[in-house]
């Protein structure tokens, strides 16, 4: 019960700041990936705002070793950087600098009815679904 | 754009992120979320449902709940949406994240693997936007 409802506030927070900051607007993802005289920085300022948040809170979890509630928390190691790492992100760039699109915005601008994201998402989560293929 | 605003967004975003990590001791990373809300079964697909459907309220909440009007100047196509949606789904499943688990939350666990993930998909993400789409779209 504890999870759907922190699910809920999050994913609240979450939708509210991309529309907020500007990136539920792929004009504004591009605007960031488009270098040149007409370069705008808001992706930036996004998950520099952002990471003011969870880097010092993540780290207070990590010298806590506990959750809010109490819950013994163990984080989870690194792994090793490797190729599969790299391949991925570097189609998720390649796909990402096509449309402005990463994932959240493509949720929230499909959610909402935009034309562009009812035909980006399918797709998206099609891709997804050829990963999961691979794993098998 | 107002600058303060995607600032203030930001740190919304890293809050979301925040009390999901320090209340469940998961990542919001919404790739990941979006994958397991199709196969993951139970509980484990309900939260990733309760999460997506609150993302998209959020979002109409934040707009002041106005019905959809177009984006300005972002409109790529149909083949151009499809490949990239493609891409993007693929990619982010391979690289085990997107923007928000590799970014916002990877980058707080000072995670090695989503520092270079990070590197990769911006860097490739400007050349792409810079020199590979304004081929595709004539520019626009």
């Amino acid at each position: 019960m504890r999870l759907l409802l922190t699910s809920i506030v999050a994913g609240l927070l979450f939708g509210a700041g991309l529309m907020l900051s500007g990136m539920a607007d792929p004009g504004n993802v591009l605007g960031f990936l488009t270098v040149g005289p007409d370069w705008n920085p808001s992706l930036a300022l996004v998950m520099g705002g952002a990471l003011l948040v969870t880097a010092p809170g993540f780290a207070w979890v990590h010298r806590r070793g506990r959750l809010l509630d109490g819950r013994s928390f163990t984080p989870v190691a690194h792994g090793a950087i490797d190729g599969r790492l790299l391949a991925g992100a570097a189609l998720f760039g390649l796909g990402w600098g096509l449309s402005g699109y990463c994932p959240g915005p493509a949720v929230v601008s499909a959610g909402l009815g935009h034309t562009d994201a009812l035909l980006l998402l399918p797709a998206l989560v099609t891709g997804a679904w050829l990963a999961r293929l691979l794993d098998r | 754009m107002n600058l303060w605003m995607s600032f203030f967004g930001g740190t919304l975003i890293g809050l979301a992120a925040l009390s999901m990590y320090a209340l469940n001791g998961r990542i919001a990373g919404i790739s990941g979320i979006l994958g397991g809300a199709f196969w993951e079964r139970g509980m484990e697909r309900r939260w990733r449902l309760a999460f997506l459907l609150s993302l998209i309220a959020g979002g109409w909440i934040a707009r002041g709940g106005a019905m959809p009007s177009p984006w300005h100047g972002a409109s790529s196509g149909t083949a151009l949406l499809i490949a990239s949606g493609l891409l993007v789904g693929f990619g982010t499943r391979i690289g085990n994240g997107c923007t928000s688990g590799h970014g916002v939350c990877g980058l707080a666990r000072q995670s090695p693997r989503s520092l270079a993930s990070v590197l990769v998909f911006m860097a490739i993400g400007m050349a792409t936007a810079t020199l590979l789409r304004p081929l595709l779209t004539g520019g626009h």
